[in-house]
């Protein structure tokens, strides 16, 4: 268990930002802006609720489940699309 | 496959003209393969991004969907009002068209870890959940009793207490028809409020029809009813009373837990539409002594088509079904339930416990900014009791601009006069008419729904989008004039009428 339960700083960080990068791939507005917001508020909260090695580990292994969800999701996001809101700026191409 | 439909597409289109075909042909180009989204999905996509996103061009959102009030307006352009609505159509150039979503009361979005968990019914786990002589039928049975279980934890109940519906609707038709019907031998008698959604009120009408005695309470201005009232209002013969938790047009809360414990003292059965409630505020059916609840998916970001009626054990409520078969759900709602929609609403009940605090707080942040702006415009009230009132739903009045003509002036948000059920009538809200507003007023109301998908950037859009344009509506008009000149409206004499 000892290998699992040491969660380097690395690991952490490594699933923040592909969680971060799959959130910003979401089509849809309100969807992008929340996960991005929860991926926020979820690792702002990460040190603080954790008091032991089980704990790391529960919520990592339970943020890795999302992201696995939201890596999906964001692919079905892709092949539906609407317009984009009035509060979006349209990316005009280079 | 796909392409083959998409070339008869091409062919069934080219009359319209938001779509043209080149922009088909070169769409039909990029439909993704296999291989593509699997590289999407490794995220080597740099330039494969660029491809998806002309793919939208193909389908969705349709750019003729306006709906037919527009064209109307559209019509009435030469009367004075087209000014204000040239401006209202005014686009930003370089923004998106679609919307921003405030009418979270109506529905919400389908949260996508939700969708996520509907989706596997569609392609696999295709079982009868009632089956039970083989896998197929275990698996998918096996599913559904994991979401009567989530659904069942919010409220503090008993999975065997929770009955899988189609909605609120048909929930809120049970409990009052169902309960009413298996006591009829002795009680006959209900109670309700005057500010019940539409279908308990018609529910009740309908007993009523039935031989049935209904009370409907009173509210006072700010949207509560009188425990006193209520408490004089039961009587030997009564059967059931049945009070919505919070209400979808003002947002205001009832005193839920006194109430039921004024049902338990005096041995009535107590019903409550918590549709929109359910995950939003905190609920217990055992502190509250609630025995039967109506809850739905769609308002909870789960799907569409899927809701439950809680009805307690013990004590035990008897209700009549009102379908009869093969005797699914206790006997109480037969019918093949649908694990997709049943799953997927458990899901959401799921992330609606565990996201409680984040989505409070959000929600809680979110509406007290639109709040604070909207209520610095002169003349503008907050429908209901301010104190009793659960934040994610903001009604208020603008006096002297008749909500129809703010809603077609704010194209670009999408939001529900308090008429909410019936937007398409002119029909002041029957809610706001119960706390004793005024047609005026009542007709110069909107309803801001936010959730968890709102953003603080779409709230400061909106206060903006509104202060500008109430201002522009109220310049337009005569009365708003005379306010100004500090005339008395109420001492004017109208003729002619
Ligand atoms: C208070 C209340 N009750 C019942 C309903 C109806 O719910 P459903 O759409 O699930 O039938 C709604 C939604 O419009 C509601 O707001």
């Amino acid at each position: 268990m000892s290998t699992i339960a040491a969660l380097t700083k690395p690991q952490i960080l490594n699933l923040y930002r592909q969680y971060i990068r799959t959130a910003k791939d979401f089509t849809s507005y309100n969807f992008r802006e929340y996960f991005l917001r929860k991926a926020r508020r979820d690792f702002r909260l990460y040190k603080d609720q954790i008091k032991t090695e089980e704990d790391a580990l529960a919520k990592f292994n339970m943020i890795r489940e999302e992201l696995a969800i939201l890596k999906r999701q964001s692919i079905i996001s892709e092949m539906y699309t609407f317009d984009k809101l009035v509060v979006e700026p349209i990316k005009t191409p280079k | 496959m796909l392409r083959h439909t998409t070339t008869r597409l091409l062919n069934n289109i080219s009359t319209r003209n938001a779509i043209n075909r080149t922009t088909i042909a070169a769409a039909l180009r990029v439909i993704p393969t296999r291989k593509s989204l699997a590289t999407s999905a490794t995220k080597s996509k740099a330039k494969h991004d660029e491809d998806i996103d002309d793919f939208k061009l193909v389908v969705h959102t349709s750019a003729d969907s306006k709906p037919a009030a527009s064209k109307k307006t559209a019509a009435d352009a030469s009367s004075p009002g087209s000014n204000a609505l040239k401006y209202a159509y005014q686009e930003r150039s370089g923004f998106g068209t679609r919307p921003i979503y405030l009418d979270v009361q109506a529905t919400t979005p389908t949260d996508p870890r939700v969708l996520d968990q509907m989706l596997k019914f569609f392609t696999g786990l295709y079982g009868n959940p009632h089956s039970n002589t083989h896998s197929y039928g275990w698996e998918t049975n096996n599913e559904i009793e994991k979401a009567r279980e989530n659904v069942a934890k919010v409220i503090g109940a008993n999975p065997k207490e929770i009955i899988f519906t189609s909605g609120a609707t048909e929930s809120n038709n049970m409990a009052l028809k169902g309960v009413a019907r298996f006591y009829k031998k002795t009680k006959n008698h209900i109670i309700t409020t005057r500010t019940e959604h539409k279908c308990v009120l018609e529910a009740a009408r309908a007993m009523k029809n039935e031989g049935y005695d209904i009370t409907f309470l009173n509210v006072n201005e700010q949207g509560l009813i009188d425990l006193k009232e209520l408490e004089k209002a039961i009587r030997p013969e009564t059967c059931l009373v049945s009070v919505m938790a919070v209400n979808n047009e003002i947002g205001v809360m009832q005193p839920i837990k006194e109430i039921g414990s004024i049902c338990r003292k005096h041995k009535v059965f107590f019903h409550t539409d918590a549709a929109q409630a359910y995950g939003k505020i905190p609920l217990d059916v055992n502190e509250m002594n609630i025995d039967l609840m109506s809850v739905s998916s769609h308002k909870i970001y789960g799907p569409k088509g899927v809701g439950a009626i809680y009805v307690r054990r013990r004590p035990r409520v008897r209700l009549e079904p009102i379908i009869s078969g093969g005797g699914q759900e206790r006997g109480l709602r037969s019918g093949t339930l649908s694990p997709p929609l049943v799953c997927g609403f458990g899901e959401a009940a799921r992330l609606v416990r565990e996201e409680y605090e984040a989505d409070s707080e959000h929600i809680k942040k979110l509406s007290k900014k639109l709040t604070d702006g909207l209520l610095s415009i002169e003349q503008t009230t907050l429908n209901g009791s301010p104190i009793h009132h659960f934040p994610g739903c903001v009604n208020i009045s603008f006096a002297y601009v008749e909500g129809e003509s703010l809603l077609m002036a704010l194209r670009d948000i999408a939001l529900s006069s308090g008429s909410a059920c019936t937007s398409a009538s002119l029909e002041p809200s029957y809610v706001l008419h119960a706390l004793g507003k005024d047609d005026a007023l009542a007709h110069s109301s909107i309803r801001f729904g936010i959730g968890r998908f709102t953003t603080e950037e779409e709230i400061d859009y909106v206060i903006k989008a509104i202060k500008e344009r109430v201002e522009f509506l109220r310049e337009l008009s005569p009365l708003w004039e005379m306010v100004k000149e500090g005339i008395d409206l109420n001492s004017i004499e109208w003729s002619g009428h």
